[in-house]
């Protein structure tokens, strides 16, 4: 059967690509060829840990080729099967997606190495690593993939193996805690999945760059608001924000302390990706219709958190109230839509994604020293290891937003963006969480780590494998503290690239549409 | 479901509905059918094997643990896909080689070891499931 002489190029891709392009899928495809081998040895206990931990420093070393590729040539984009957009499957990255793949690939290297020794054998039968590379497919793939039925597809996967993930161990309370993890968000994909249906109905396309030409050709006549709002109400749900947010804290303290970490640094953020993606470059002005309701939201979400955290005895669930606390100052970020505004937001999230793995870390190994996460019963932990102690300080600082490490940039955008617009009420809550917040973790350090030790505390060593991570994120939050510039100015960029989605089109369009 | 007419059954029913299963995989490049929906036809098989002579038995015959086929379909639909990138062409672009064997034409596609990828898959991945479910009804 020889090729038939039709004109292909109608219909298919018809210039080579370019090898570097190749960068768009691999990291998904990557994360689902090393899964894939990582279950077939899943019974080689002591092989896994050594084949994962390369793996995902593999996965960094392909986001950061792409941060790097993505910041010299504007977004890239690749097809499936050749077929020529829209109706071919698009991999579009920006340096938006990119900078949260490679975040979120960082942590999760994080966590692979914690995990050699804080998920034991049993663990690891369960599947531990296979799901963690899964659950990177499923992350990698939503945070560079350019349609929207397709992120619905990752969100799928990295749900399936969060699942997976959190039940890791099948005790009765992991089992509690999986159910309203699972029926929350499973309600959650389902109304992403309605919207996106009826997206489909409005737009006969489900390509993000078309839906956002298309969008801004048509406005007048179509009802976008609605989509917003399904979308805002869909992805607020997988944020965890106010009021749909109960079933983080109900769920977050439950699994392994790795797992709970991953989740903290990976899950929600992909809520606000999300949200960032849909709002502020498919539904600008219908974002801006909304401001005052995510403001609001972000708002009582922000409050909710912190005040949440100061009130939490368990210092795993406190790091959950944190977690959405978190959440809320990206939200004021998205509300404002400004510049300023999104860059806060997306800067926030990065920053989130680090500290908020490595807080959880640091409470998986302060409980591992004192055999408790009471904040009643801890204690004596300065005593036991003051490098330990230091690297929690750091943390603490960081989660809480005072200079000078990372988180204290991102909140001080968000609130000089809503003062630029005269929300000062909006400015106030930013800061009054991040005091609210500074009184929650201060407690937390006061009585587990200054206060004298109650009891005998563990005389095991922290194995440097379970350090390591802790160190490497912590110093991570320091650099971004003290030398922000290069990271804002590739943020700003990443906010102007989602505002003004030319670029972001014109590389899925090459001749226009 | 132990009657003698059942067992004696079930294998020639299971031997028909791999095969079958095999034809509906390869037949669906072109026509109705295809990797997940002959999956789904042999994992019917192994379920009716199981029903009639115990897990034990399907997963002897089975030889390799379902996850381990699951996600060997995994790696092979994922290497389908990786392999244009010899050819300068998209990420799970079509790649045919048409190979004479024996005097007759063969055409053999990257589609095609995708869609075996996405069978095993779906005969892993079920076949656990439903050996698990049928274990629970055992004990």
């Amino acid at each position: 059967m020889a090729a038939t002489p039709t004109d292909l190029s109608a219909a298919l891709v018809m210039t080579p690509v370019a090898t570097a392009d190749w960068l768009v899928v691999l990291p998904p495809a990557w994360c689902i060829l090393a899964g894939a081998v990582l279950l077939m040895a899943r019974k080689s206990l002591h092989l896994q840990g050594f084949l994962a931990v390369p793996a995902l420093a593999v996965l960094v070393l392909l986001d950061a080729l792409l941060l790097a590729h993505v910041a010299a040539n504007g977004p890239v984009t690749m097809v499936m099967g050749r077929w020529l957009p829209p109706f071919g499957i698009a991999f579009t990255a920006d340096l938006t997606g990119v900078l949260f793949a490679l975040a979120g690939a960082v942590v999760a290297l994080a966590g692979a190495v914690h995990a050699l020794t804080d998920i034991d054998g049993s663990g690891r039968r369960y599947g531990f690593y296979p799901f963690l590379l899964l659950l990177m497919a499923g992350v990698s793939g939503a945070f560079l993939t350019g349609d929207i039925f397709n992120l619905y597809v990752w969100f799928e996967v990295l749900l399936i193996s969060s699942f997976g993930l959190i039940t890791l161990g099948s005790e009765p309370r992991q089992i509690d805690g999986a159910i309203k993890y699972a029926f929350l968000n499973l309600i959650a994909t389902t109304l992403f999945l309605i919207t996106t249906g009826y997206l489909y109905g409005i737009f006969g396309t489900l390509n993000m760059a078309d839906i956002a030409a298309k969008a801004a050709a048509g406005r007048a006549e179509l009802p976008l608001m609605t989509l917003a709002m399904l979308y805002l109400t869909a992805f607020g749900m997988k944020a965890a924000a106010f009021p749909v947010n109960f079933w983080l804290p109900a769920s977050y303290h439950t699994p392994r302390i790795v797992v709970s970490a991953l989740f903290a640094g990976l899950l929600t953020k992909v809520g606000i990706y999300a949200l960032l993606r849909t709002l502020i470059m498919l539904f600008p002005v219908e974002r801006e219709e909304l401001s005052f309701v995510i403001a609001l939201t972000g708002a009582a979400t922000m409050l909710l958190g912190a005040l949440g955290a100061l009130g939490q005895n368990d210092i795993r669930r406190l790091l959950g109230y944190l977690v959405i606390s978190g959440i809320g100052v990206m939200l004021a970020g998205l509300s404002l839509g400004s510049p300023g505004g999104t860059g806060g937001a997306i800067f926030y999230a990065l920053h989130s994604m680090v500290v908020m793995t490595g807080l959880y870390m640091a409470a998986g190994l302060a409980g591992r020293l004192s055999g408790t996460f009471d904040l009643s019963r801890l204690g004596g932990l300065y005593a036991r290891s003051a490098l330990f102690s230091a690297l929690s300080l750091v943390l603490f600082f960081a989660v809480s937003g005072l200079p000078p490490f990372s988180g204290f940039w991102p909140k001080v955008m968000v609130a000089k963006a809503a003062m630029d617009i005269g929300a000062w009420w909006l400015a106030a809550v930013v800061f009054l969480s991040g005091f609210l917040t500074t009184i929650a973790v201060g407690r937390v350090f006061l009585l587990a780590y200054w206060r004298p030790a109650g009891g005998a505390l563990s005389a095991e060593t922290i194995p440097a494998s379970a350090l390591l991570p802790l160190v490497a994120l912590t110093a991570l939050t320091a650099v971004f503290g003290l030398f922000p510039e290069a990271l804002l100015s590739t943020i700003q960029l990443a906010a102007q690239g989602l505002a003004d989605p030319r670029a972001y089109i014109g590389s899925v369009f090459p001749g226009g549409n | 479901m132990n009657t003698l007419i059942f067992r004696t059954v079930a294998p020639f029913l299971t031997a028909l509905m791999v095969l079958f299963s095999l034809f509906v995989l390869l037949r669906g490049h072109n026509e109705p059918g295809g990797g997940f929906i002959g999956g789904l036809i042999a994992v019917s098989a192994f379920a009716i094997y199981g029903i009639a002579n115990g897990i034990a038995a399907v997963r002897k015959a089975l030889w390799f643990h379902p996850m381990t086929i699951s996600a060997f379909g995994l790696f092979i639909a994922a290497i389908a896909g990786l392999m244009s990138i010899f050819f300068a062409v998209p990420f799970m672009t079509g790649l045919w080689v048409y190979p004479v064997i024996l005097g007759v034409e063969i055409p053999l596609s990257s589609v095609m070891l995708f869609d075996t990828g996405v069978y095993l898959v779906v005969v892993g991945a079920i076949t656990s499931i439903a050996l698990a479910l049928e274990a629970e009804e055992d004990a």
